[in-house]
């Protein structure tokens, strides 16, 4: 089997893993989030934090429990790794300096994972654990609620209330995240990934030099940073580093950890509206966008011109020898379209046009599948903006899923899709405008300009991952990338709050032959069609004086 | 009257919908000559002030400001082409606004032309039923009028507001307002009550009682609604203007943020030379402002309005008023359409459609002995036993004269019969048609023994929805006396032609019918099986219809329904488009929101798919808008950077001969494209009933993939034309 059936084998059955798994995880999530019943460990949590599990929210209070709880855990990710020196487990680490904490702090909150430092030789054992990854199961937790809570917002008709955002949150961890990881952590183990709190331990390398290796909770992160869509890595090369991947097989188990709930999620949403048709046209979408992305990437790793990929045959600089290019890049596909922002291998070497998809992958919105919760929402704040214009085309008020698609629904569906695209045009103006901002790059010219982009789309689209070759860690990229990633992540997230409150108090339209039907393949080419066009009109003036300058030929 | 009558009647004047009146303009292709008289308003709305409503076009407008200052301070051809078209654009959207307009003032002018000033003679302290004492006549400006005042009006004078006849009967000429010469009648009491301020009373002479308030007659309402003084925005138009705020912002912050990109891009190689659209400073000004015009969805920024106001004009050419653009769109919306029987699905009487002569009796003996006894009765009815015999058997109408020895016997409510007595030399033979009862019940007092069969015949007509009618004859010879039952006639509804067809034609819309009758279940069974509707509503009373509204609404449907009587009223409120029959009563107008001044039930249908139209072209419009903007990246994007980046020359795939010759052209085809569409954006995009699925496939394909591709072409042919101005080229 040549290298380019097997990587076409190794795509193929992650397709056919994530399309088996999505029909069982879906609906199990979807009876996770409508049950009634509480399991005595909840009740226990429910009673620790003073909450009553049964109290539904509307979604002005849901919005602001989200809100208080991220501002809390952003304060204490801080204040964790500024007094890191005298915590115990803290391998001698120094305090992390302030604007990289403030950094770190917001970036893991958001589900961002942004990292501006090595994992290695700045974090300790503590703060890793109960810092970094309790941060990666409650902020995919908090994204799983946020998502859950739009759904409700279709699904119900005339009430205020959206769910309970604590129950929902609580639910999300321990009867989702905390399992499933459980499990994934036990077989990264058992592929060779590491799992201990031992010191770091002096080796001598085969030139005969003395190398510190850290050891650590390595697996049982890694299976929460891929599952919950996290990507901060325990070390600084991420999943290119063996003790977080060691084979080919634990890769292919990162990738399917990382698209699982992704495209699980569209099935729940089928489930709790009662028409699994309708999850199905989401998850087409998010199919036909990532499997475009994936080829697209694909063939220009492999079919780049350029006088070292013409030699060898690929693109093979920055690519780890052990999975090779198309498992490369097949991890670099999955990674920025689900915001996740782990990365096994150096998008900053890649081709300028294969760069650019992954580029293109992000500003899509992380919709294909997009981070967990996170990517639901994206995906259907598109879906109701395709119903808007679709729905004006078939003579009618656009309706989705049998709710009318009006002023106020339109203008929250609008500063939504707004949001990021400023944030990362305006970032990466501003970067580019101020000597600051262009110090960090270790490029001149476009593929400079590129690394700047390709920054500011990952943290104000929440991916995390690193075009490489840009110093991050200082004062102004800390800063304005942090704001970046609060900005958005939260300003979405009251928006589409503020979007499920007021389609929950609608009341449903029936469905006629007049109805523009949205479960058919002619909405999905549409939506799909939209969100590209979105994104290349948007960014198109970015992209071209960036990766496509350098790309075309 | 014969059979279970109907809980009222209505005669349409027009049974379906009428040529437009020659005075109202017909929508359509667009006149050059109206974009000339258009221009001076067009150009007076230049002014920001008016502007700042339409978002957009104000970016445009700002554009066009900020180019032409550039211009002045660095004279090229190019600059001042750029600043000139910049203006062309704002104004070509001012001229298609101003041409909607332009057609509502015409009917504005028309209107008022029916405002004459008139003087009204009050009678003070006049009560109905009292003959008004000569004395007590006062004349008063008709501006002057109070609600509740009474006024006569005799033959020859205008009526000087609007109002309910209280006293008299007149014909009226109502082509003011409707445009139809033909004179219609207004009596008092029923639902041909209401009258219009403005129109003339031909003959006799009415009291009328004033509803309106000073200020506020129905030609006021209509001139401030055609001449668009009052037009506000409708729900799906601000939404729309929101999508188009979004999207105007991202092209604002796209274009915005390009600046510092472009100068690192140029600064980094410091070797290339300056061009016209790129210097160490960046992209220059005028070529930002082209970028940012043609990026910004301007198409359908310069269209929205005149689409809406368009819509309304085209509801005016079919004569129908809406009393707000919210009732046009939410006729769009409609789920339900609740149609009157008569009238609208029906022709407005039943008809005789079949002689059903018992055994014994010659089918044309009956037709003759039915249309006999039919002579004297002057019900719809009646007349059509008369005319269906003479069609069907020839039988020629003979008059109430021409026979000798003839005595008519009239119809009555109370006999429920009519008849006529033929004495010749000895025989009488006397006639009698009616209810089956009353002349079963004449044939057995004369002696006759109606057979079994007879009644089984008028079961087998009731059975079928009809309404069946008795013949019996009576003949005395001397003192011999024979009576007998003939038959019967089959009186049915009869349905309007092609109603099926539109039926079927809502149904694909996803639009129920559903159809309201006070007939009995039966009827209204048979009725609505052969004229296709959906459902029906039979026995109903006004709250009937009342509670069948709520109930659709409560599952969230949107209900449209016409009426025209008072007892309407509620019920038309209720609905989401009330249509009130310009013949109804004052309240039912009131209560609707929209007036048919050709009073066609019918026109329902009509007024949604306009409704659907208005909404189908923004649509379309916005689609197309957005799908432009691909073209001109390819045609821009290379004529900003390919001179730091020649690489991106590989996207200017349309080979536009220089950057400046790219960026005029682009711009060029964005003005002529608002200009190129007015005539779409007033008529309307072409609309078929069909599902949304097929409705979106086909305007997908046309307006999203014409969107994208028709730029393209136009930009090149224009780049082959404006590459031979010195200075652009």
């Amino acid at each position: 089997m040549g290298p380019t059936a097997a990587g076409a084998l190794f795509a193929l059955s992650l397709l056919v893993a994530v399309a088996l798994v999505h029909r069982p995880l879906g609906d199990y999530m979807a009876r996770v989030f409508t049950s009634r019943h509480h399991v005595r460990a909840e009740w226990w949590m429910y009673r620790l934090i003073g909450v009553d599990p049964d109290g539904e929210q509307t979604w002005a209070v849901y919005a602001r429990s989200v809100l208080a709880f991220s501002a809390v855990s952003v304060l204490f990710l801080y204040g964790f790794q500024r007094l890191q020196s005298h915590l115990f487990l803290n391998l001698g680490l120094p305090a992390v300096k302030s604007d990289l904490a403030w950094n770190t702090a917001v970036s893991f909150v958001t589900n961002t994972n942004w990292q501006a430092y090595a994992g290695e030789s700045t974090m300790g054992h503590l703060v890793q654990v109960a810092g970094l990854a309790v941060q990666n199961f409650v902020s995919a937790a908090v994204g799983i609620a946020v998502a859950i809570a739009l759904v409700r917002g279709f699904a119900r008709s005339r009430t205020d209330k959206l769910g309970n955002f604590w129950v929902d949150l609580v639910r999300g961890c321990l009867r989702i995240l905390l399992p499933v990881c459980v499990v994934a952590a036990v077989v990264l183990v058992a592929g060779g990934a590491v799992q201990s709190f031992v010191e770091p331990q002096t080796v001598q390398t085969l030139s005969g030099a003395q190398q510190a290796v850290t050891g650590g909770p390595v697996a049982s992160q890694e299976a929460i940073k891929n599952f919950g869509t996290n990507g901060g890595g325990f070390y600084n090369a991420n999943s290119a580093h063996p003790f977080e991947n060691p084979t080919v097989w634990t890769n292919w188990v990162e990738i399917f950890l990382l698209l699982a709930i992704g495209f699980s999620l569209p099935r729940t949403f089928g489930r709790m509206v009662g028409d699994l048709r309708q999850g199905y046209a989401i998850v087409a979408v998010m199919a036909v966008l990532a499997i475009g992305s994936q080829l697209a990437v694909h063939g220009f790793q492999l079919a780049h011109q350029g006088t070292v990929p013409t030699a060898v045959g690929a693109a093979t600089e920055g690519i780890e020898t052990r999975f090779g290019v198309a498992n490369s890049a097949a991890f670099a596909s999955a990674t920025t379209l689900t915001s996740t922002g782990s990365v096994n291998s150096f998008h900053d070497s890649y081709t300028s046009l294969g760069g650019a998809v992954l580029l293109a992958n992000m500003m899509l919105g992380e919709v294909a599948p997009g981070g967990v919760g996170s990517g639901l929402y994206g995906i259907l704040i598109l879906a109701v903006v395709t119903v808007f214009v679709a729905g004006l085309m078939v003579g009618r008020t656009p309706e989705f899923l049998g709710k009318k698609i009006r002023a106020r629904e339109i203008k929250l569906a609008s500063l939504y899709f707004l949001t990021t695209p400023a944030l990362v045009l305006l970032g990466t103006a501003v970067a580019m405008a101020l000597p600051e901002g262009r110090e960090g790059m270790l490029n001149r010219g476009p593929h400079g300009l590129s690394e700047v982009l390709y920054a500011f789309t990952s943290a104000g689209n929440n991916n995390g991952s690193a075009f490489a070759g840009l110093a991050a860690d200082t004062t102004f990229y800390n800063t304005a990338l942090g704001l970046a990633m609060l900005a958005g992540r939260f300003v979405p997230v009251v928006l589409v709050l503020a979007l499920a409150g007021s389609l929950a108090a609608q009341r449903s339209t029936p469905v006629t032959a007049g109805t523009l039907p949205t479960h058919r393949p002619q909405f999905v080419g549409m939506v799909a069609g939209v969100t590209v066009i979105l994104v290349a009109l948007t960014f198109f003036p970015a992209l071209a004086l960036g990766p496509l300058a350098e790309g075309l030929r | 009257m014969p059979g279970p009558r109907r809980n009222r009647t209505r005669t349409s004047r027009k049974p379906l919908p009428t040529p437009l009146p020659s005075h109202r303009g017909r929508g359509g292709l667009l006149d050059p000559r109206q974009l000339v008289r258009a221009l001076p308003d067009a150009l007076r709305k230049l002014n920001p002030a008016t502007l700042w409503h339409n978002p957009v076009m104000l970016i445009v407008e700002v554009g066009a400001a900020w180019s032409t200052v550039l211009a002045v301070r660095e004279a090229t051809v190019f600059g001042w082409l750029i600043a000139f078209w910049l203006w062309l654009t704002v104004l070509f959207a001012n001229l298609a606004e101003s041409v909607a307009e332009s057609r509502g003032k015409a009917q504005a002018d028309t209107l008022r032309r029916a405002k004459r000033a008139t003087m009204a003679r009050r009678l003070p302290g006049w009560e109905p039923g009292r003959e008004p004492a000569g004395g007590t006549e006062e004349a008063v400006p008709a501006p002057q009028l109070q609600q509740g005042d009474h006024v006569i009006v005799e033959a020859g004078e205008i009526i000087p507001g609007d109002g309910d006849v209280v006293e008299g009967i007149a014909s009226v000429d109502e082509s003011a307002i409707t445009g139809e010469s033909a004179p219609v009648i207004r009596e008092s009491g029923g639902d041909r009550s209401a009258v219009t301020g403005g129109t003339k009373v031909l003959s006799d002479r009415i009291i009328v009682k004033i509803t309106q308030k000073p200020g506020e007659s129905f030609i006021d309402r209509m001139i401030a609604l055609v001449e668009g003084a009052r037009r506000q925005k409708t729900p799906n138009e601000i939404a729309l203007n929101i999508l188009l705020a979004g999207l105007t912002i991202i092209f604002l912050l796209a274009v915005a943020t390009l600046q510092p990109l472009a100068v690192f891009a140029k600064n980094t190689q410091p070797g290339i030379p300056d061009t016209a659209t790129l210097n160490g400073n960046g992209v220059t000004g005028i070529v930002l402002a082209s970028l940012l015009v043609c990026l910004i969805p301007t198409t359908i920024g310069a269209l929205l309005s005149a689409i809406g106001i368009a819509g309304m004009d085209r509801l005016v050419q079919h004569n129908v008023l809406a009393m707000s653009g919210r009732a046009i769109e939410a006729a769009g919306d409609v789920n339900t359409l609740l149609l009157d029987k008569t009238g609208t699905i029906t022709l407005g009487n039943r008809q005789a459609a079949r002689f059903v002569p018992v055994s014994g009796v010659e089918e044309s003996h009956l037709a003759d002995a039915g249309q006999l006894s039919s002579l004297a009765d002057a019900t719809p009815e009646g007349r059509s036993i008369v005319v269906f015999a003479k069609q069907r058997y020839g039988l020629r109408e003979r008059t109430p004269g021409e026979l000798a020895h003839a005595t008519w016997v009239p119809f009555t409510a109370q006999t429920r019969m009519s008849g006529v007595d033929l004495a010749d030399t000895g025989e009488v033979r006397s006639l009698r048609k009616g209810a089956a009862t009353a002349v079963m019940k004449w044939v057995r007092d004369h002696g006759g023994h109606p057979t079994q069969e007879a009644g089984h015949l008028v079961d087998g007509v009731s059975a079928t929805g009809g309404t069946p009618l008795v013949v019996g004859e009576v003949i005395r010879h001397g003192e011999v006396t024979g009576a007998r039952v003939l038959g019967v006639i089959h009186l049915k509804d009869v349905v309007k032609e092609g109603m099926r067809e539109r039926f079927d034609h809502m149904r694909t819309m996803g639009i129920r019918t559903v159809m309201i009758t006070g007939d009995n279940p039966l009827t209204a069974k048979a009725i609505s099986d052969e004229a296709g509707v959906d459902d029906f509503l039979a026995e109903a009373t006004p709250e009937d219809k009342l509670a069948l509204i709520r109930r659709e609404q409560e599952g969230g449907r949107l209900v449209a329904m016409t009426g025209d009587g008072t007892n309407d009223a509620p019920a038309l409120a209720q609905a989401d488009v009330g249509v009130a029959m310009n013949t109804g009563t004052s309240a039912a107008k009131e209560a609707g929101n929209m007036v048919d001044l050709d009073s066609n039930p019918t026109k329902l249908i009509e007024i949604v798919v306009i409704g659907k139209q208005l909404l189908i072209t923004r649509g379309a419009l916005t689609t197309f808008s957005i799908a432009n903007d691909i073209a001109k990246y390819f045609a821009i994007i290379p004529a900003m950077f390919a001179a730091v980046h020649p690489s991106l020359d590989t996207l200017n795939i349309m080979r536009l001969a220089s950057p400046e010759s790219a960026i005029l052209s682009a711009v060029v085809f964005n003005a002529l494209i608002i200009v190129a569409l007015i005539p779409l954006a007033l008529r309307g995009v072409r609309y078929r009933p069909a599902s949304a699925s097929a409705l979106l496939s086909r305007n997908l394909s046309l307006y999203g993939l014409g969107g994208i591709i028709t730029p393209f072409i136009g930009i090149k042919l224009i780049d082959l034309i404006v590459r031979f101005i010195p200075g652009v080229s």
